[in-house]
């Protein structure tokens, strides 16, 4: 243990402690801006900065370590004239046009502006013009370099988390900023869209391309019918959007809202990732009677993130991939058909609306092959949990107390094995628990297969793995959130050092939960974890648990699509992924 | 009021007169990968600020190029902007009546012209080009790339044993290069920009001096593949070293008695103790090297057995040839050929030079390692002769400087012309023409032409010709193709169109240094591996001491002592004195940690694998 004295408070902490943690053990927050614990510690903004006894100059507060018998203080008038400097330095490189700013709230410059008083600039503005601020307005990734503060953040979450290596820093000296790596625009970029340096950004500079004003016109168009599906990750964290902890606000309480912001009907996603158990699992079943999984597995192919990733940086396993269509894609397909008809709707009049916590869904839904309904794209507008959650703000909506509402019937039937879809490891134990119904005809218990969930146990890898008896043969598993951790799978299966019948993956570190179309709140807390427990709960708590007896999804089979993989089912609920390009990795 | 009167600097003459010291220590410290254009900018505007405003071209023209560059630097610009830049700029170069404008005007051409995709990127897509790939700057510049911040701080916390271990990571020649590297790492050392670099090599050397680990890191489980290397210098055994670690079997054939290549036959004991050389090819071996010494291939082995036998070959021989000067009388009794004459004395052939006037050809290392030699091996005058000036001879600036405290007199501007011998065939005198330094050359050195002078007669008992030196490619001539005397093989190593030969060093670069023949072994190593299969990591498990916080004031950079130079005469006994522990802590106390300070803590700043 070390010793020491922060603004004359005795503080004892352990060895290798930073001053910033030090500081928070005695309830002294030091205000930081680029600083990200273990993914950024590299004191670029020099706001943390604090006065140490003996030392020369300031030290950053958020990368150096204590020492036995320090003395700092963090609010000297040095330290204080430091600190406000170097905001107002960064604030002068800053849009400071809070107003129209997506993050105003949730932006971390403004926080700490505001909380120190900063009341004017005393520096000239000095913004990005011309061709150095120039973004795409249509990639599903937007960036406003005048937003930018160079944290650093995104590179580093894209370099060490996701492996992709998107961002850079781009050029050196006064115009040193950041930029698609390897002199390329986004639009070339092998980026997954997974947004995580969305969900990492302190301000404003990284959003997704925003879609409300599409939702706005399609809602309020009387000669459309909208239809909506809610992913599942959606409802465990659209309520931290308005303040609520995770969880609080429920999906009944999301209805109602989406109802108020002029719906025709909600549906529930989890009735689509009920049917893709059913379609993926009887075409695991195949592959593996078939010993095309005898030496590379099949990959679940539902997050889009993780197949713009294969198909950048592994396009040789393309085919490992499942065929079968993501439940946002199935969801649409099915809605412009077999719903349109139930609902006695003329389907060219259906718009359809998912609402996701994910950015990588807005480009899946412009692919090839994603039409094949026949109407159209099957689906026509993705809106992100924040997107949605700006739209009921805007109709002062008091989400806290509004009612619950039900979802509408039939798609808005889901069981709590859709539901986990939403947290890294469902896939595969809703994919299980169905694949042991249609090998043995009667159910396992419903947690037979939670070992694969993230229990939050460390794995000696960077995957969890494990292995069941189904069909009389032994199947092995493996799970992997997280780009970086797929990669490292990949290579491990690449070099046979592993094999594996069936891997599920997930572009975002635990799942949607933590999707990159997620609310942000701006404290750097990563919610992931704590937004899948609120998943397993509901599953554990849901009268149907099993997929195979989703009502609706057998009714579908019944009335429309005759059995999994049939020849309808192949058409409109599977896809061929080489039927796009994807941007190959530099 | 006086008619004349003493002028004394002012205050603030004095400060800028400090800060034009600062700013030129500075620029020695540039890091790589700094945008062009914007540094062209920042040379132009110090170049603008130097005008006396008497003319146009310099006054408003240098002005005008900067807010143009401003534009391209801030993407408002077109391409036809360039073109303006280049006309202005051409312009001011013919107009401008003193050098204050015309050369500025001549740097921003060059710079136009030299890097122009630079220029057009910036306005096409607003974009750089280039980027800082290579935060630290020691690291970068030091070809093994050593983790010399790491090693710095080691020796600072006296952990002297784990320095050596991370300088192993990347460099099984700590020792040696201790002693006789020519330490790039110090070239750009970011300290420049407080006083001066530090002292790199010194501090190296030191930890190596106190250091006694002797226990190699476990070798990888063994794969069965067995590789023949040729040549045992530095190179060679650095990639033995390597590949032994990542578990192949390695043997090495080597043409001398004795394994080290050119640190033993190249180096003079004065400066590289055998026993220091030993101690580094001791700890290599100690990982179970086989080794054929007095083997040479084409003579004793060809170079197909070996290609056969082994699954991959690692061609390392030095440059051990010696080039000849081309002057009459060079065939005179007494007339030696630096590489010759040191790797005899290697071998223990010591010539007897008491008493002897003795002439040094050439301006290079190996001259100044003849030079020095000669006067330990009793010459009464030792003369360097070299055709251009003191300045522009190539070895180390310390090297010539040892060597005139020793007693050689240089004889700059002076073209060797004939040897005079005497009627038995034995040289008398060496005659050179005078020179004059020139113009510069597409080289960039100034070059030097005959002067109207007569030529001038040194008289001489030997004369030593120290010019070049060579590689004996013939044995491989059949398997490699061999261009202008060296071995082509690509960057990786690979010689093309062979199954699995890899070549490097000075076999493929030409002569060069100890530590391009370490990183040639190094590359060598990681890319035998991966051909045959394998992507063994090489790393240290050595925990780098966190950063002081505060770095030391500016402070002088700690120099070596030499032994005096009288105690030199008549012995080969080491003449550097390293560092005492006193001087080390203060030297190590300078390194800024660019590591850690900086774009090093973001990106770059540590590999502790490869």
């Amino acid at each position: 243990m070390v010793n020491l004295t922060i603004n004359s408070i005795p503080v004892t902490v352990p060895e290798g402690t930073t001053i910033l943690d030090a500081a928070a053990s005695v309830d002294i927050e030091i205000p930081s801006l680029c600083y990200l614990k273990e993914l950024n510690e590299i004191s670029a903004c020099r706001v943390c900065c604090v006065e140490v006894e003996g030392e020369g100059k300031l030290v950053p507060s958020c990368n150096n370590v204590v020492r036995e018998g320090m003395v700092i203080r963090t609010n000297s008038p040095r330290a204080l004239e430091a600190r406000r400097v170097n905001m107002e330095l960064i604030l002068s490189q800053h849009d400071n046009k809070c107003a129209t700013c997506i993050r105003s709230g949730t932006c971390q410059l403004q926080k700490i502006a505001n909380d120190m008083g900063i009341l004017g600039v005393s520096y000239p503005t000095d913004l990005a013009r011309g061709k150095k601020a120039d973004w795409t307005t249509t990639f599903p990734l937007y960036r406003d370099v005048n937003k930018c503060i160079k944290c650093m953040r995104c590179i580093q979450v894209c370099d060490k988390v996701q492996s992709l290596s998107v961002w850079d820093i781009s050029g050196s000296g006064a115009r040193t900023t950041i930029d698609v790596s390897g002199n390329r625009v986004i639009k070339q970029a092998d980026c997954s869209l997974c947004g995580q340096c969305i969900t990492h950004c302190p301000t404003g500079a990284l959003r997704e391309r925003d879609d409300t004003q599409k939702a706005y016109a399609a809602l309020g168009d009387p000669d459309r019918v909208t239809i909506v599906q809610i992913a599942p990750a959606v409802r465990a964290a659209w309520g931290e959007a308005f303040g609520m902890p995770t969880g609080k606000a429920t999906v009944g309480q999301l209805v109602s809202v989406l109802r108020k912001l002029g719906a025709d009907y909600v549906f529930d996603t989890t009735f689509s990732a009920d049917l893709t158990i059913m379609e993926e699992g009887t075409e695991l079943l195949q592959r593996l009677q078939a010993g095309d999984l005898d030496n590379q597995p099949m990959f679940t192919s539902c997050c889009p993130g993780w197949v713009r990733f294969l198909k950048s940086q592994f396009p040789e396993m393309t085919g490992r991939l499942s065929t079968a269509k993501s439940p946002q894609q199935m969801f649409g397909a099915v809605g412009k058909t077999w719903l349109a008809h139930n609902l006695g709707v003329d389907a060219d009049k259906i718009y359809s609306i998912s609402i996701m916590p994910c950015i990588a869904k807005k480009a899946e839904r412009e692919l090839p092959s994603m039409d094949s309904a026949g109407h159209g794209s099957d689906v026509d507008l993705v809106i992100t949990t924040r997107e949605l959650a700006r739209m009921a703000r805007a109709e002062h909506l008091d989400v806290e107390n509004i009612a619950e509402s039900a979802f509408d019937s039939p798609l808005g039937d889901g069981t709590g094995a859709g539901v986990i879809f939403g947290a890294t490891g469902g896939v595969m134990e809703a994919a299980l628990r169905s694949a042991y119904f249609l090998t043995t005809g009667e159910n396992p218990s419903p947690d037979a297969f939670r070992e694969v969930r993230d229990d939050g146990t460390i794995s000696p890898l960077p995957w969890r793995e494990a292995t069941f008896e189904l069909a009389g043969r032994t199947v092995r598993c493996a799970v992997a959130s997280g780009l970086g951790n797929a990669r490292q799978l990949l290579h491990s299966l690449q070099r046979r050092e592993v094999h594996y019948e069936f891997v599920e993956i997930m572009a975002c570190p635990g799942g949607c939960a933590g999707g990159g179309g997620q609310p942000v709140d701006g404290t750097d807390r990563e919610k992931a974890a704590d937004r899948g427990k609120v998943l397993f709960r509901l599953d554990q708590n849901a009268p149907l648990r099993f997929s195979h007896e989703n009502p609706a999804v057998q009714a579908l089979y019944r009335e429309y699509l005759d059995e999994p993989c049939s020849h309808r089912a192949e058409e409109l609920l599977h896809c061929d992924h080489f039927a796009w390009q994807m941007n190959a990795s530099r | 009021m006086s008619r004349l009167s003493i002028e004394t600097p002012g205050k603030a003459e004095t400060v800028i007169a400090g800060l034009y010291r600062d700013i030129e220590r500075r620029i020695s410290a540039s890091p790589p990968g700094l945008c062009p254009v914007d540094m062209s900018l920042s040379f132009l505007r110090l170049c603008h600020a130097q005008t006396c405003g008497k003319c146009v071209p310099c006054r408003i023209g240098l002005g005008q190029l900067t807010t143009l560059l401003e534009q391209v630097l801030d993407s408002t610009a077109t391409p036809e902007t360039i073109d303006l830049i280049e006309k202005t700029a051409r312009v001011i170069q013919d107009t401008a009546d003193c050098a204050i404008g015309y050369e500025a005007a001549r740097m921003v051409l060059q710079g136009v012209q030299g890097f122009r995709d630079d220029y057009l990127s910036h306005v096409e897509s607003g974009r750089c080009l280039f980027g800082w790939d290579h935060p630290v700057p020691c690291v970068a510049l030091c070809p093994a790339g050593v983790d010399i911040p790491g090693y710095i701080a080691l020796v600072r916390a006296g952990r002297y044993n784990d320095a050596v271990r991370l300088i192993r990571k990347d460099n099984p020649f700590p020792t040696v290069c201790g002693y006789v590297c020519e330490h790039p790492c110090e070239a750009h050392c970011r300290r420049s920009m407080v006083d001066d670099a530090v002292n790199i090599c010194g501090i190296k050397r030191f930890a190596c001096d106190h250091a006694d680990n002797t226990t190699p890191p476990d070798s990888a489980p063994s794969t069965g593949k067995r590789i023949g290397i040729i040549g045992g210098g530095p190179g060679g055994l650095s990639a033995a070293y390597f590949l032994s670690l990542m578990g192949h079997q390695v043997v090495v054939y080597d043409q001398r008695p004795k394994l080290g290549g050119m640190l033993r036959y190249g180096i003079p004991d004065y400066r590289l103790p055998q026993d220091k050389l030993d101690a580094d090819i001791d700890f290599i071996l100690s990982t179970g090297i086989e080794v054929h010494t007095g083997v040479s291939i084409g003579r004793d082995i060809s170079f197909a057995e070996i290609e056969n036998q082994y699954d991959a070959v690692y061609i390392s021989i030095g440059a051990h040839n010696d080039k000849k000067i081309g002057i009459p009388g060079e065939d005179a009794v007494g007339v030696h050929s630096a590489v010759q004459l040191l790797r005899d004395i290697g071998e223990g052939r010591v010539p007897d030079f008491k008493g002897k006037r003795v002439c040094v050809i050439g301006g290079g290392n190996v001259s100044m390692d003849a030079t020095r030699t000669a006067i330990r091996l009793g010459a009464s005058a030792v003369t360097c002769v070299y055709r251009r000036r003191v300045t522009d001879m190539t070895a180390l600036a310390e090297e010539i400087e040892e060597a005139q405290s020793e007693g050689c007199q240089i004889l700059s501007l002076q073209a060797p012309d004939h040897i005079e011998t005497d009627e038995t065939g034995r040289v008398t005198a060496l005659w050179t023409r005078p020179q004059v330094i020139g113009a510069y050359g597409k080289d960039g050195r100034p070059r030097p032409y005959d002067a109207d002078q007569p030529l001038l007669r040194t008289p001489c008992d030997v004369v030593i010709v120290a010019i070049g030196q060579s590689i004996d490619a013939k044995p491989f001539e059949q398997i490699a193709p061999v261009v202008r005397g060296k071995i082509q093989a690509e960057s990786d190593a690979f010689v093309p169109n062979t199954p699995h030969v890899f070549a490097g060093g000075d076999a493929v670069t030409g002569p060069a240094t100890v530590i391009r023949a370490v990183a040639a072994g190094k590359v060598a190593a990681a890319n035998i591996d991966a051909h045959l299969g394998f992507r063994h990591v090489i790393k240290s498990d050595v925990e780098i001491p966190a950063p002081h916080l505060t770095n030391m004031p500016a402070c002088g950079r700690i120099e070596l002592r030499s032994r005096p130079a009288e105690e030199c005469v008549g012995n080969f006994d080491l003449v550097k004195c390293g560092m005492t522990e006193q001087e080390v802590h203060q030297e190590t106390s300078r390194c800024l940690r660019c590591d850690h300070f900086g774009y090093g803590i973001f990106k770059g700043g540590r590999s502790s694998k490869w």
